[in-house]
This record gives C-alpha cells, sequence and structure tokens, in this order.
C-alpha cells in the first residue's frame, strides 16, 4: 500500500553522471521491497507547467536516524523535471508517493543469484542484494554503461557481491562490450539459478533471451513512460503473457515493474500484438 | 481496509460553513466534486489516498462492450501544463466491469456514474441494457467524444445528428429514474448546437469537456511522439477552453445540469467552472500529479466558496451569468447629483 508523504531533500550528492538523493520519507522505509519505486511531484502546481510526476526505483532505505526514515533514489538530469529535482538543496520538501509497484520476488531458499544492471537501472539492484545476502544466497552482479561516468553502484556491489563484472561500451573502465556477453561466463561459473534484471528494455530483451537459453528464471524490471504511476492512466502498458497463455497489455506501474523474463513479450513492445486480449483487427477496429 | 495516506504540514481546517451538496438531475450528491472518466480507473487505485466514498462520485473509465487493447505506446506525451494521452479505450469489457470493478464501488460505498464508449449507436444501445438490467449505479455519462479512434468520422460528438441518435438510443434503453449525461468535444465549430441536439435526444444533462485533439513531433527522432499520431490533451494548458464551453452552453441551455471539467487543479479553478455554469465538476489530469487531488479540491472549494458568503454551492452555479452588477450611479437617482456631472 502506497502513502503519500511531504519529504524533506537531506542530502543529494553526485555519482558520475547521476544524482543520488536522499529524502525523508516517513513510513515508507518500512514498506518498500526491492524492486519498488517512488514518484515525485515537479515543484508545486501553480509555479511549474510539468504536471507529471517523475517515477525512480528505491535505491535503498534507511528505517532509523536523526531523520528518521529516509530514502535514495538516482536521477539522471535528462530534461526538465529531473533537472529541478537535481537542483534540490538540503531541506527542500518534495511530494512523495511510495512504495510503488511490485517487487522483486524473492527465493525462499539460498540459491545463486546473478544481478545484471545497465546504466542507473543498477540502482535498486544493492537494495536487491542485501535482502539476497540476507537469506543466504549467493550474489553475483554485472554492471555495464556506455562510459564509466553512466555506471552506477560499481562500489556498493564490490562490497556485497561474490564476484562483480564491469563493462562499457567503450572500454573506459572494466571489460569493453555489453553485459550480456558475460552472462554465460557468469551462469557457469556460480551455477545461478535466478538471473534479476534492470536496465533499459533492449538489455533486459537480451537478458531474459540468455537466461531462458540456460534454463533459468529471470525476473526483470522494466523501464515504461508512466504518467500517474498509481494504475489509473494506463500509460505504461507492455504485452505479456499470463499464466492462462494469454497475452494482455498490463500496466508496468501495478503489475509490473518487475516481470517474469519469459512472460514478457520483448520483440512486440511498443506494439498490440495480434493476438492480445482484446486487439483490433485488420480495419483497426475493436473485435 | 486502513488507509495509510500521511500528509505533513496539510492541517485540516475548520470545516467551512456551507452546504456542498448538488444535484445532476434526479440524482441528488453530497459533493459537487467528481473524478474524470478515465483518470480514475474504477476508483480501487485512488481509495489508496482517500476515501473515495466522500467525493461526490466517481466517474468510472469508459466502459465498451468486449475487452479492448488499446493503442501502442508510445501512448503519452508531457505537454506544457498538460499531456496528451493516446491510450484508446483500453478496458476489460463490460461484463468483467460489472463482476470486479462496479461490485467493488457499491460496497466501498462510493456513487458511480459508469461511462459507455461505443463504435457504434448499437452497442451504445446494448452497454446501456446491461448496464440497466445489472443496476447497482446513480448516472450514465456517454462518451460520445474520444478522440482516440481510428477515424475522426467515427467521434459522435462532432456532429448534432449523430450525438442525437447515439443519446436518444441509450436514453430509450435506460431507467427513466437514472440521469444521461452527453460527454462533449471541443473541437466543433458550435458546442452550444450539439449540446442542444442531445438534450432534444432526451440526455438529461451534458459533461464538459473531453479532451481536445492534439499533436506532438519528437524534434530527436523527428516522427510523431505517439504512436497513435495524434492524442486528446488535457490538463491546466485547456482550462480556459473547458470554461468557455461550459459559459456557452450554459447560456444557450440555463436549467439544463453540467459537468464541467478540463485543468482543474485546485478548489480556485473548480469554482471558476461553477461560476461559468457547473452543477459538478470532474477532476482528470490532475489526480496523476496528486493522487489526493478529489479530496483536497473538495475542502478548497468549501473554503473559497464560503469566504464569498455562499451558504450552498449550488447558489454559486451560474453566478457570473449574474445580471452586471448596478452602476454606482444607477440606485442614486433619489440622491442630488452635483453640478458638474
Amino acid at each position: 500500500m502506497p502513502v503519500q508523504v511531504k519529504g524533506e531533500v537531506v542530502s543529494v550528492r553526485r555519482a558520475g553522471r547521476y544524482h543520488v538523493l536522499t529524502v525523508t520519507a516517513p513510513g515508507v522505509p518500512e514498506l518498500a521491497r526491492p524492486g519498488n519505486f517512488a514518484t515525485v511531484a515537479i515543484a508545486d502546481l501553480d509555479s511549474t507547467g510539468l504536471i507529471l510526476r517523475r517515477a525512480f526505483s528505491i535505491h535503498g532505505v534507511q528505517s532509523r536516524g536523526i531523520y528518521g526514515g529516509t530514502i535514495d533514489l538516482v536521477v539522471a538530469d535528462t530534461g526538465p523535471g529531473t533537472h529541478w529535482l537535481t537542483h534540490r538543496r538540503r531541506g527542500d520538501a518534495l511530494d512523495i508517493v511510495a512504495p510503488l509497484g511490485k517487487p522483486f520476488a524473492l527465493p525462499r531458499d539460498p540459491v545463486s543469484c546473478l544481478l545484471v544492471g545497465g546504466g542507473y537501472g543498477s540502482a535498486p539492484l544493492v537494495f536487491l542484494a542485501e535482502h539476497l545476502r540476507e537469506r543466504g544466497c549467493r550474489v553475483d552482479v554485472i554492471l555495464g554503461a556506455s562510459t564509466e561516468d553512466k555506471l552506477f553502484g560499481a562500489l556498493e556491489a564490490k562490497r556485497i557481491a561474490s564476484t562483480v563484472t564491469i563493462t562499457t561500451d567503450d572500454g573506459s573502465i572494466g571489460e569493453t562490450g555489453l553485459v550480456t556477453d558475460h552472462m554465460r561466463a557468469a551462469i557457469d561459473r556460480a551455477g545461478t539459478d535466478v538471473v534479476y534484471a534492470c536496465g533499459p528494455m533492449g538489455m533486459l530483451a537480451a537478458v531474459a533471451g540468455i537466461a531462458s537459453e540456460a534454463g533459468i528464471y529471470s525476473q526483470c524490471a522494466v523501464e515504461e513512460s508512466m504518467a500517474c504511476g498509481i494504475g489509473v492512466c494506463m500509460t505504461c502498458v507492455l504485452p505479456v503473457i499470463g499464466d492462462d497463455g494469454v497475452t494482455r497489455m498490463l500496466r508496468s506501474c501495478v503489475e509490473g515493474p518487475i516481470f517474469r523474463g519469459d512472460r514478457v513479450r520483448w520483440a512486440d513492445v511498443g506494439t498490440i500484438p495480434p493476438d492480445t486480449l482484446g486487439a483490433p483487427d485488420e480495419e483497426g477496429r475493436s473485435r | 481496509m486502513t488507509r495509510a495516506v500521511v500528509r505533513q504540514g496539510h492541517v485540516a481546517a475548520a470545516a467551512p460553513n456551507i452546504d456542498m451538496s448538488t444535484r445532476l438531475g434526479s440524482v441528488g450528491l453530497p459533493s459537487p466534486v467528481l473524478t474524470a472518466s478515465g483518470c480514475a480507473a474504477s476508483g480501487r487505485e485512488l481509495d489508496q489516498f482517500f476515501d473515495i466514498s466522500t467525493i461526490g462520485a466517481v466517474v468510472t473509465k469508459s466502459i465498451m462492450l468486449e475487452p479492448r487493447s488499446g493503442r501502442a505506446t508510445p501512448r503519452m506525451a508531457e505537454t506544457p501544463s498538460g499531456m496528451l494521452n493516446s491510450i484508446g479505450l483500453q478496458g476489460p469489457g463490460i461484463h468483467a466491469f460489472l463482476e470486479r470493478d462496479l461490485a467493488w464501488l457499491r460496497e466501498r460505498g462510493a456513487r458511480v456514474i459508469v461511462s459507455i464508449a461505443g463504435g457504434t449507436t448499437q452497442e451504445f444501445e446494448d452497454l446501456a441494457k446491461i448496464l440497466r438490467d445489472h443496476g447497482g449505479f446513480d448516472a450514465l455519462e456517454v462518451n460520445i467524444s474520444c478522440p482516440n479512434v481510428a477515424d475522426r468520422g467515427q467521434v459522435f460528438a462532432c456532429r448534432a445528428d449523430t450525438s442525437a441518435a447515439v443519446i436518444s438510443g441509450v436514453r430509450r434503453s435506460t431507467d427513466p429514474s437514472i440521469p444521461v449525461f452527453a460527454k462533449l468535444s471541443p473541437d466543433v465549430t458550435d458546442i452550444g448546437t450539439i449540446a442542444l441536439g442531445c438534450v432534444r435526444a432526451g440526455a438529461d444533462g451534458l459533461s464538459l469537456i473531453n479532451t481536445t485533439l492534439g499533436m506532438v513531433i519528437d524534434v530527436d527522432t523527428m516522427r510523431p511522439a505517439l504512436a497513435g499520431v495524434t492524442g486528446g490533451l488535457s490538463g491546466p494548458a485547456i482550462r480556459p477552453i473547458a470554461v468557455r464551453c461550459v459559459w456557452q452552453v450554459r447560456d444557450v441551455l440555463p436549467e439544463i445540469p453540467l459537468i464541467g471539467m478540463g485543468g482543474i487543479r485546485n478548489g480556485s479553478d473548480a469554482f471558476e467552472f461553477i461560476l461559468a455554469g457547473a452543477d459538478a465538476v470532474s477532476v482528470g489530469t490532475v489526480v496523476f500529479n496528486d493522487p489526493s487531488a478529489p479530496a483536497r479540491i473538495q475542502g478548497e472549494l468549501a473554503s473559497i466558496a464560503a469566504a464569498r458568503g455562499f451558504t450552498s454551492i449550488r447558489d454559486a452555479v451560474s453566478h457570473a451569468h449574474r445580471d452586471p452588477d448596478p452602476e454606482p450611479g444607477d440606485e442614486g437617482d433619489d440622491l442630488p447629483l452635483p453640478e458638474w456631472v
């Protein structure tokens, strides 16, 4: 159950190309699980033309301490809304709604887990790794980005994971290439039972494919553009196969953002596959 | 169910002394603040943030006969003080709606205005009949103005005759005690003519306005930003258009119940619609910014109207249409005028 709270910025620190915001959010740390996300309103409606909240996966929570409960959000300054956010100062108020979405499903048994992150998609993975380690799981991490400054969370991952593999497209740090180039070897080495992934859609599609080929289960956190984040606007849908074998357009904000990798029709994201429940016929009319 | 809304710094003021009840035809509501169709799903999600039985009514997302996948993504683009959407009426179909959503709303104690949409006049009639046989709702809103259809000719609300055909079919197929509201598009030459056509066809009231057709081109990809190319523009950007439509229709139809909507952010915006002639208001896109908005706006509206001396919100309806205030000299006929006037 999400709550809407008036948070206060505790700190904004730079991490490569990104900013990590620590914000008070009373009640949220106790509720938040890895894979949940938070939305933040941009300024107030009297002074902004940006009416849509911005969504960020929760990077970490602190339920105690001098500020009470706080959450950490990783923000990439890519547009006017995120620009405003990265320029907040300590003490500024923020309207927070969290925790939102379904969290990563955690294994009951102490299995071997491979966590794959692309860019700042790695934001929820350290939070996840902590929970997996608490359950006695083995955790291996592969993090990738186009360049070193777009890599996120490598140091924290090294603290908690058995092995950490870093890739960059340009070789500015770690191995040259893509995260998926190293998945097979990591799976063989660690005897991986389950793959967790967060990053761009193209990466998730490739990760889910490799996991399926290896006969293992994958959980992917998708990033779809959202208007509301709470399940009312129907903007953030993608085609997902249900337990009954039927494809439906599911909302990534409430039915996700975590989906089983073998259930998302990655190649069809952005379209309505013709066999989707309620898909239009050839003339574009609804059946 | 417990509701865990923590809004710090939001101190509840003493309840203003004003009767907020309103009427939509035969139906009385305790408050004029409603959700807007398509911006509240069927109430369940928003009920996490405020008690949906405390607002005037929940207007549900337009439901069609069959399950419908909607349009391809991207379905949304943010615009200055607004957004474009191109959802295409994704929904579970009337039967799943009745079983899951309407049943839940009734159990929750919410008042319900069911929005229906169809591709043909017959589909609207079939929906009305299914709803008539089922019952359990307070009013119908007939969405004849969704802009997200493949063919612009399918937007019934673009013409008075096609609007009237749908409305008379729905009115015929609906229990006479249930008010039927026609939801109109602002994208017409004269909204008064369309409104009149709907009322003559049996509409008990009008909902003004649906989104206005818009478009965004992504200058990086140099292609339309939405998969559906065009979309419906909503949010504060369209509020002056919506207020104008309510004003114009109120001029043509002084007695007919109107639900006003379009870009309402706060109680002041809601009050503007009421002054223009709305008996009730729907709050839509603002919910994406503030999921507690309907409850917040209800409180703000009460304070604003009470502060202007109204003891009943119904007295404020159409107040901006009142006769011009007398000129300072007009009522002073008995007073001796100074020589130099």
